[in-house]
Order: structure tokens, then sequence, then C-alpha cells
């Protein structure tokens, strides 16, 4: 025999390979799910997703005008935050508005509030405030004390500018870094590239190599002189090719549709990318040994999918998560590319900054690979 | 350390003691078997009997847990990929990609061996085949037999000295499995030695040399011809009118070992000659049947040992006549 082709034959890996992208282009579900997925969510999340939700319905509720109040409200309109929907006359009918949701934000101000300012009293200005979603209030609740002490200061003027006060003595400007306008789509859309890639490339992978076991055409792959490496090889770099026509269709997006900056080094995100994409269909790999079928490993995907989005500190803040959430979280590759994406198209990063993510990726993969490598070999024989 | 046996050249596979355990099952038990270049052997037994598991071990695709042998010269453990370099195996499942075409099927297959001229050799596949106007066919959508057809084609692309076929026509109709039949004494003309494992009779009588297998035990071996002989079988052919009830009547009938009703006849089977004898001297005095000794056929010989493996193993077994 010929040593040609003894330890790796680029004719088998081709043919692998050659005969996944045909397998692929045949399943049209699956390819228009590869592009479809990413366009899709891009467009959910990115248009649909506000952390900072402006225009909540208000209600005053008081017994008598006052013209410093009406100074007050207008601001409250004018700062985009509140839309006033109405007065309310009486507590229980404010109740009732703030608990059939007709009303998200109450203004209860006190009979006699002008005068009761006006001697230097304090009156109290009641906000409430439909807590019930945080994250729904917390924008009204942050804006509102400086939208008050503007209005009041402008309303508090001639012969009532003893009651104003003094004002600090110094001045706090606030600068929001990295995203000025704190739009939430220059948060999510980076961060959707990791939980894109995850989500497809993991299934993919793990049902491509079950289909194989499960149609019965390993058995006579592996009959061939075929080895492992090629097979394994010739069907995971077409995924990987996936990966980089999803990469292209975020970056696209990104830019065109949401005007979220690029702002870093290319080479860092092109390498953490790579990265990234090698690890999930690592993870994939693992997942193919522990399925039967493609459904079971459909269903073990959907069950890497979860902890992406919810600890990888896509949706929810990762430093407000406690101590053992954030242990889990590490352990999720998907947090730490975040991180390097974020860092790249936001803050300006390069390969330095996104080291220690970069890395911390590297040890996740070698992880996955020894655990996938020990369970393939136990499926053999 | 080379032991000697399994080198001659008339010999295709020689193996001995080969053993094989799955958790704490042993599904093959010292199994010793030598088959001739050439030669059309059958692998006989019931599901579970350890045809699949003996088959792969022969051809490298299983490491044995004991037991050694060679294949085409080559050692079972040691050379097992440049066995599968010459060895052609078709599983018992359609083990093609429905999703590819006919001519993508064999081309796929036709790069796993690394083959020069592939293109050709493609082509003239599909031309053996008689598919030159659907070799762009997705093989999906062939029938159970033009896919079992092609799965022997794919299987054949790299002309193999040695062909393995796991039970090969299961769900084919008797004319395409005839078919099928046709060909694989053309390739065993053409010095292709073939083991084909099957619990059908029609593929059994096809077979030059059978091996029954039981309990992952080899419990007979030998050409066709004597496979009756080695299990002692002896039969009488019985002609005349009214056989249903004469059959009913013999199967309560101890001494009928095996009673087997052939279109007009039936043929009377069993392993003690003398009560057979005495049994057909009765008959003959006081019926009007007429009892004929035969020499026992390969029909008898196995249904009496699928009769004997239900037995045993109370799995139920399809004989096909």
């Amino acid at each position: 025999m010929s040593g040609r082709g003894r330890f790796f034959s680029w004719a088998s890996f081709a043919g692998v390979l050659i005969k996944e992208f045909i397998q692929m282009r045949r399943d049209r579900v699956t390819f228009a799910m590869m592009i479809g997925i990413p366009v899709v969510q891009l467009l959910l999340f990115g248009y649909a997703i506000d952390t900072d939700p402006r225009h909540l319905p208000t209600l005053v509720e008081m017994t008598e005008e006052s013209p410093i109040l009406h100074a007050l409200t207008t601001a409250m309109d004018t700062s985009e935050y509140f839309d006033f929907i109405g007065v309310s006359t009486s507590e229980a009918e404010s109740d009732l508005a703030l608990r059939d949701g007709r009303a998200t934000v109450i203004l209860t101000v006190p009979p006699g509030f002008d005068r009761d300012m006006i001697r230097g009293l304090r009156p109290e200005i009641l906000l409430t405030v439909d807590a019930s979603d945080p994250v729904a209030a917390g924008g009204a609740i942050g804006a509102i004390n400086g939208v008050v002490n503007t209005a009041i200061a402008q309303s508090l003027t001639g012969p009532l500018a003893f009651a104003a006060g003094a004002p600090a003595p110094f001045d706090m400007v606030i600068h929001r870094a990295f995203n000025p306008e704190g739009k939430t789509s220059t948060n999510i859309v980076p961060g959707l590239l990791a939980v894109i890639l995850s989500m497809t490339m993991v299934m993919i992978t793990a049902v491509a190599i079950v289909r194989e076991s499960e149609r019965g055409t390993m058995e006579s792959l592996i009959a061939t002189p075929v080895t492992p490496a090629e097979v394994m090889l010739g069907k995971i770099i077409p995924y990987v090719f996936v990966g980089y026509v999803q990469t292209l269709v975020f970056l696209i997006a990104a830019r065109v549709l949401f005007d979220v900056p690029f702002e870093g080094a290319f080479l860092a995100f092109f390498l953490g990318f790579n990265l990234y994409i090698v690890v999930n269909l690592a993870i994939g790999f693992l997942v193919s040994t522990m399925a039967r079928s493609q459904m079971q490993a459909m269903q073990l995907s959907f069950f890497t999918i979860l902890p992406t989005i919810l600890l990888s500190g896509f949706m929810f803040p990762f430093a407000a998560m406690p101590g053992w959430a954030q242990a889990l979280g590490t352990a999720i590759p998907a947090t730490h590319f975040l991180r390097v994406v974020r860092k790249v198209m936001l803050k300006d990063g390069g390969l330095r900054e996104v080291a220690p993510d970069m890395l911390a990726i590297a040890v996740i993969l070698v992880v996955v690979v020894i655990v996938a490598l020990r369970r393939y070999r136990q499926t053999l024989d | 350390m080379e032991t000697g046996f399994g080198h001659a050249d008339d010999i295709a596979i020689s193996v001995r003691g080969l053993t094989k355990i799955f958790g704490t099952r042993k599904v093959v038990d010292g199994f010793d078997m030598e088959v001739k270049k050439g030669a059309i052997y059958g692998f006989l037994g019931p599901n579970g009997s350890g045809k699949t598991t003996t088959i792969r071990m022969m051809c490298g695709l299983l490491t044995p847990d004991a037991g050694e042998g060679h294949c085409l010269g080559l050692d079972i453990v040691k050379q097992s990929r440049e066995i599968k370099k010459r060895v052609g195996y078709m599983t018992q499942k359609f083990s093609l990609y429905e999703d590819l075409t006919i001519a993508e099927n064999l081309d796929f297959v036709a790069r796993m061996f690394d083959m020069p001229n592939r293109k050709q050799q493609v082509l003239d596949a599909v031309r053996d085949l008689g598919l030159e106007g659907r070799a762009h066919q997705l093989a999906g959508t062939l029938s159970g037999g033009w896919k079992q057809r092609l799965a022997l084609a794919a299987c054949m692309i790299h002309a193999p000295d040695l062909l393995l076929l796991d039970e090969p026509t299961a769900g084919v109709d008797p004319k395409a499995r005839r078919d099928f039949w046709d060909e694989i004494r053309r390739l065993s003309a053409k010095g292709v030695t073939v083991l084909v494992s099957t619990h059908y009779m029609d593929e059994a009588v096809q077979c030059d040399h059978i091996a029954y297998i039981a309990y992952g035990k080899k419990l007979i071996d030998g050409a066709a011809s004597e496979i009756p002989g080695q299990i002692g079988l002896h039969t009488f052919v019985v002609t005349g009118p009214d056989l249903t009830p004469l059959e009913e009547r013999l199967k309560q009938d101890a001494a009928a070992g095996q009673v087997i009703r052939f279109g007009a006849e039936l043929h009377v089977s069993g392993t003690d000659k003398a009560a057979l004898e005495a049994l057909a001297k009765r008959e003959t005095a006081h019926g009007s049947h007429e009892w004929r000794a035969k020499k026992a056929g390969l029909e008898e010989a196995f249904i009496y040992l699928m009769a004997g493996a239900r037995d045993n193993f109370g799995a139920e077994l399809e004989v096909v006549s």
C-alpha cells in the first residue's frame, strides 16, 4: 500500500466537506434558518427592546389649580418620560388607574401646595410609580428629580426667589461614556452576535452529526478508510463558514440599521469571533455525543441557550448577579465573547483589552474538547 | 508474533477465537472460521445471535476482545485501515445519503476511498447500474430494490476483493432480490469473496458455504450441500389426497420432528432415522398416502435450524420461501 493519505487524506476530507455543503444547500429550511434567525433576531431585539422606556402615562391627582405645579407638569411633559393623560380628583380614582394599567405614574399634589411652599413649609409631592416592572419605572424615577428641580427653579423667580433656596455649590456633570445617548440597541445589538452564533452553531453542528448516526450513514462511513479527523473537520468547517456569513450579516445590520459604532481593532474582533465559533462548534460536538436522535440534540441545544441569554450579561447586568450566578455565567463562553464584542465595538478595545476574555474562552474550549473527545471515544466501539 | 495461519493464498478470511463482550454480555464467543477466496459464504442465525458483530470484527470495524485473525492476508487488529481499503461493506439499512443524487453518492464514496480517476469510476458505475438517465435523481426517491443495487454499486466502486453483506435484501421484493443475487453471482465469478448474513431461505440457498450461529457461537459450518448431513436430518416426502388433516395429525406426533407443506407435498423430517422410518412404515400400511425417502435438502435444514432457534430464543423469525 502506498503511504499516500495514510494520516490525513485531503480527498476524503474534501469529500465530506462537499457532501455537507450539498446537504446544507438542499435542506432549505435549515439553510433559511441559518440566515433567517440572525436577521429576525437582530430586527426583533434591536428594534423592540428598550430598557429606558419613555412616554409613561401619568395622572396628576390634585384638588386645586396651581401655577407652580403647571410649570412642573410642563417640564415633565417635555422630558419625554411622562405623558399626562389627565387629572384625578380622588385617591380612589388614581389608585384604580394605577391598578388597571391606564396610568403608570401618579403625581399627587397636596392641597395648598403653592401656599405652603412659599411659606417655606417644604410640602411633599408624592410620585407613585408602578414598580411591578422595575425596569419600566427606572428611567422615569432617575429623571424626575432633575426635572423637578429645574422646573421649580424656573418658576420661583422674582419675588418668589427667596423660596427657591440656594443651589448646590458645585455642578455634577454626567457623561455617559461609550453610549452618550443611552441607546439600548447600542448595548443589545453587539450582544446579539454572541446569542445568534451560540444558538445556531451549537444546534446545527449537533444535529448534523447526530443525523449521520440516526440515518445509519455513519455505519457505512466508518467502513471506509476515512479517519475520524477527516470526518469531523469536513463536517464542522461548513458551519464555520455559516458562522462567518452570520457575522457578516450582523456587522452590516449593526452599522446600517442600528448605527452601532465600531471603534476598536478589527483584528481583536476577528480573532474573538473565530475562537467563539470554534468553542460553539465544540459544544455542538459535545451535545452530539450525548444525543441519540436529532430531536434530542435539538432539545439539548436549547438547554444551552437560556443561560446564554440570561446569565451572560446579554439581557441583565452581569455585575448585578449574585456571586454564584456570576460563577455560572463565567463558565459560559457567551459571557466572555460579549465582553470582547462590546469592548471592541463600543470601547475602542484592541488585543490587549480583550486578552483576558479570549483566555477565558480558550480555557472553556480546552475543557469542552477534552470532555467531548472522551465521550466520543466511549461511543466508538 | 506471527502465528503463520491465514496466509495461504486461497484463503480470504481466517479467524480464531474471536470474542466480543458488550457490557457483561458475550455477543460473540470463541468464533473460528475460514473463508476461501471467491466463495459465497452465508451466515445464518436468528436476530441478536452475533452475525453482524462477527462480520464487523472480521473486517476490522470492531476490535475483538480476544482472538486473532487475518482478512485478505492483513491482521484484523493492526491493519484495519488497510483492510477497509479492500473491503466493501453493505449495511442492513440503506446507508447512503437520501438527500444526495445517485452520482453524488457514488462520488462521495469514491472520495472516501481516495480513488484515482474518480470521475470515470463514477460514470462507469452509473452506466453499469443502467441509471445513466437518472444520475441526478435523489437517492431517496429510488424504490427499495434500486436503493439496494445503488448501495451495492457504492460498496463495489473501489473494486474490493471482499464483499460483506449484512442482511442485504431485507424488505426487498422477491424479483428485486433475484436480480440482486444475479449481480452477486456475477461478482463472485470474477473472484470476489462474498460473506453474507441472512435469515431468508432463498438467500441461504444461494450460498456455497454456510455457517450457523446462535448465542454468539458457531454451531454448524460446511458446504451448503453438507449441511443437512451435518445436522443428521432425514426426510420423507408424502403425497396423496387430503394432506391438510394429515399435516395436523403429524404435527402432534413426536416421531415426525418437522412437518412442512411444499405445495402438494409434505416434507417430514427428523434426526431420529429409526423413529421416522417406523412412522413411514406405519402410515403407509394404514393410510392412502405415499411415503418416499428423500435426501434432506437445504430448505428442510434451514427451517429446522430456524425453528430450533425460535425455541431457544422465543423470538419470532421470518422464514420466507
